[in-house]
């Protein structure tokens, strides 16, 4: 029957081949310009890290007092020396690290050949299985090299393949700022976005890699200042890098691992105690104001996602709208018209179910047609999101075999709902009535 | 004509009249958001920084091991680091000349304060918020920014210090609008303090315009406040504006490279370090105009759907009602007459559309404008797009109301 009804479609798309190239050419702009635009969204919101990122969280302080509080009372986004320092000693949570973003230059070995910058954070041992930090070679350091402030680094493979043609450099050393760092691990590729460990600096995405990570504290040690952001509420007291660190202007992302609902609701309950010892010491002068959020919730916080997306994946949705909307006005005339041929059928004997089943397959070659076309057109989409979008965004959006099933889906979805109403029309069809005034 | 049968007609199709006006609603609401967030971009895109953006460029660079600046005698270490290359960048033949700068409008990366009227403010609070420009004499020369009131920098103002020292200038100059944010009746020699500070600053000079760097939302509040000040800011990375001699731009992005090497080789200069202001433009608006070409396509889809829908729609309906035509011909209605019945109809439907447009478009805007950082919709964009939605519609009734004047009028004697 099927086959049947695929002929009688075939042959009625055939006799209005205007009406027909329309419609699969408005569902084609329709699901491309929506999924063009979902390839982007869905890059920009993924979770970066799924399988953990419920067991992430970002502490927050609020160490300068209403003044510095935004117009919604949240505390700093980032966290001053002092304050990360308190809560990398307390060491609370299962895994900690607080982390600040460098950019050293690196002199690669070899005559002739020019210095390189390198962008990457400094942070604590424990950073690396917090954030799974995938390894080709070696592994991240111990906490006896954060204590001994050791010169070691851990590099990114394409760092790895610039400096050492991508063999195992585990031993090997690199020259940072003119002094030599021990590489105790290579990373796998790795590059997520969006950068959540280190949001507030990196803005959420970044088109740069990350090359190297250090251990804190010799970072400090050896004067190796932040790249990122520094906000003060007041100007520091002291100058340099180490007036810095000696003041409350805020540098540093901190993030730790709390495994269960008990270690969370025990993590937050320290870090008010730690507020209400600051209070009652005198350094705070105003109540507890902390937040510890997920992963999720920070990045939602933080505005990760840029509203450009999503108010473009939104107008897109509207455009698919007005594009279903004018296929099922156009499938309306289209069966209706046929309301003879209709009369016919059900006068001979047709069920209801066999007029929706023909003019169902009918709406769903249309709608896999449009998908086909949406297929081709999202993938010019998505080729050209490359010179329209930032650099750093574009980059991540890509057509995959997931993108392709959805939208052929969509697609044929999409039309077979527009054609439901004007299929239900057909079947509601008087065959007397037909039949009569011919 | 009355409209009486007209409305008649169109209640035997129900639902295609109803499909037509729900899509040409969608329409209007989506085209005039749409084109509204366009016109926002393109505006943003098109304002003046107030530098004179031909021949300028900017030189990014970072020496390699260079002091920390925490140890006494590195400010002055890299200060002089810093002498040898303006020298060396000062003598090349296509420069005109060079300022040592810690950023340039649109950059990604600032220096922003307070100003305040009186000493001591908080330095989240003050009068005004204000961007920093640090340079030296050359800097109102090189940048190409024009000066209002007052005097420019002279070689005697400049001072120099390590960039995470603190310590405010005793004069500066401010933009138009920071002046008259902080004194309306004329800023030259007024007096200021910076960062909520003690010290205090003296005007000495106004310029008319200079944008802030950063293009994010976040510096919508203080766009146009921007305060100079005569210092070199002395870290272990430099950056350098340099104004070429007409035409000689390529030249000296070129040049620039080998250049600086030859001053001094352990220093970082990649690809990213020689930038043209058009490249530095072209970057900071990049997301303003793809967003703009996004929503431009999208326009252009939609309308490019509904002129078809119309056309599919009302050719459907010509078939369907080509015997009544021909029995409208047969009575004496003339050809235009048919002609105008159906650009009547299309413009009651389209009509109804628009209006229930009006408000989907009005309703999109609010829930953006809730959402998102958008704008109030202007009434003249609703206005305009209702005006383009009707002559839409005419537009693409035209030639199927043609086809239908054509009908002949025996078509009415001749049985079906």
């Amino acid at each position: 029957m099927f086959s049947y009804y695929l002929q009688l479609a075939l042959r009625s798309l055939k006799r209005s081949p205007g009406l027909t190239v329309l419609m699969v050419l408005a569902i084609g702009f329709g699901v491309a310009a929506s999924m063009t635009t979902y390839s982007v969204f869905r890059a920009v919101s993924g979770d970066p890290i799924p399988w953990k990122s419920s067991k992430l969280f970002v502490p927050q302080i609020d160490m300068w007092g209403p003044k510095g509080r935004s117009d919604n009372g949240e505390p700093p986004d980032a966290m001053d020396y002092a304050d990360a320092m308190a809560l990398q000693r307390a060491h609370r949570a299962k895994l900690q690290s607080a982390m600040y973003q460098v950019s050293p230059s690196v002199v690669p070995t070899g005559a002739g050949k020019h210095p390189i910058n390198v962008s990457g954070h400094a942070v604590y041992s424990e950073f690396f299985p917090m954030v799974d930090a995938p390894f080709r070679y070696g592994s991240g350091w111990g906490d006896d090299a954060d204590r001994q402030r050791a010169a070691v680094v851990v590099i990114s493979s394409k760092l790895n393949e610039k400096l050492f043609g991508g063999a195992n450099s585990v031993g090997r050393s690199v020259s940072i700022e003119g002094k030599d760092y021990r590489v105790v691990g290579v990373l796998d590729d790795w590059n997520p976005q969006p950068r959540f460990y280190d949001v507030v600096n990196t803005g959420g995405f970044s088109s740069g890699n990350e090359d190297v990570f250090l251990p804190f504290e010799r970072a400090i040690d050896v004067g190796m200042p932040n790249d990122g952001n520094t906000n003060c509420s007041e100007i520091p007291a002291e100058s340099g890098f180490v007036g810095l660190q000696h003041s409350s202007c805020v540098w540093l992302a901190y993030m730790v691992e709390l495994d269960d609902a008990a270690a969370v609701s025990a993590y937050r309950q320290y870090l008010d105690g730690y507020a209400r010892d600051q209070q009652q010491a005198g350094r705070f002068g105003w109540a507890p104001n902390n937040r510890l959020r997920s992963l999720p919730d920070w990045l939602d916080s933080e505005k990760v996602v840029p509203s450009d997306t999503k108010v473009s994946l939104l107008v897109a949705l509207g455009l698919l709208i007005v594009c279903l909307v004018n296929t099922a006005g156009l499938l309306l005339a289209k069966f209706l018209r046929r309301s003879s041929e209709i009369g016919v059928r059900r006068a001979l004997g047709a069920q209801r179910t066999a007029i929706y089943a023909q003019f169902l397959t009918e709406a769903g070659i249309i709608g896999l047609a449009g998908g086909v076309l949406g297929l081709l057109l999202t993938g010019v989409g998505v080729a050209s999101v490359s010179w329209v979008l930032p650099k750093d965004i574009a980059s991540l959006a890509r057509l995959d075999a997931p993108l392709l099933v959805l939208t052929l889906l969509v697609a044929t979805a999409a039309t077979l709902l527009a054609g439901l109403y004007p299929t239900f029309r057909a079947s509601r069809v008087q065959p007397a009535w037909q039949l009569k005034s011919n | 004509m009355t409209l009486h049968p007209m409305i008649a007609a169109l209640r035997k199709h129900k639902a295609g009249v109803v499909l037509i006006a729900l899509q040409i609603a969608l329409t209007l609401a989506i085209v005039c958001n749409a084109v509204f967030i366009i016109g926002q971009r393109v505006q943003r895109v098109n304002r003046p920084t107030g530098l004179d953006e031909s021949n300028l460029m900017l030189v990014t660079q970072q020496w390699v091991g260079a002091p920390s600046g925490d140890q006494p005698g590195d400010v002055d270490k890299l200060d002089s680091l810093q002498q040898a290359d303006l020298a060396a960048l000062r003598n090349m033949p296509d420069v005109a000349s060079v300022v040592p700068i810690n950023s340039l409008p649109l950059l990604n990366s600032s220096w922003n304060g307070s100003a305040a009227l009186k000493p001591g403010t908080d330095l989240r609070g003050g009068n005004a918020r204000t961007t920093y420009y640090f340079g030296d004499e050359h800097m109102l020369k090189t940048l190409g920014v024009k000066l209002v009131a007052g005097r420019a920098f002279t070689a005697a103002d400049v001072q120099h210090r390590g960039f995470r020292d603190q310590g405010e200038p005793p004069i500066a100059i401010v933009t138009q609008a920071l002046a008259d944010k902080l004194f309306p009746q004329g800023a030259v020699g007024k007096v200021m303090y910076l960062d909520g500070s003690g010290t205090p600053t003296t005007i000495i000079g106004v310029v008319q315009r200079l944008q802030v760097p950063g293009t994010g939302s976040w510096t919508n509040g203080f766009v146009w406040n921007a305060t100079l000040e005569p210092v070199r800011l002395n870290a272990n990375f430099s950056r350098y504006a340099i104004r070429t001699k007409p035409g000689r731009l390529q030249a000296v992005m070129k040049a620039v490279t080998p250049v600086l090497y030859g001053v001094n080789p352990m220093r970082v200069l990649d690809d990213d370090s020689v930038k043209s202001f058009a490249d530095i433009r072209a970057e900071a608006y990049r997301a303003d105009v793809g967003m703009a070409v996004l929503m431009g396509v999208v326009c252009l889809i939609l309308i490019g759907v509904t002129a078809a829908g119309i056309v599919g729609l009302t050719s459907f309906w010509v078939g369907q009602r080509h015997r009544q035509i021909g029995v409208r011909r047969a009575l004496g209605a003339r050809k235009v007459d048919i002609l105008h019945y159906f650009q009547t109809e299309n413009l009651l439907i389209a009509g109804i559309g628009a209006v229930i447009g009006v408000l989907l478009a009005i309703g999109l805007n609010l829930w953006l404008m809730h959402h998102y950082e958008m704008d109030r919709l202007p009434v003249l964009y609703v206005i305009a797009g209702v005006a383009a939605v009707l002559v839409l519609g005419q537009a693409a009734v035209f030639a199927p109301a043609r086809r239908a004047s054509n009908v002949p009028p025996v078509v009415a004697t001749r049985s079906v």
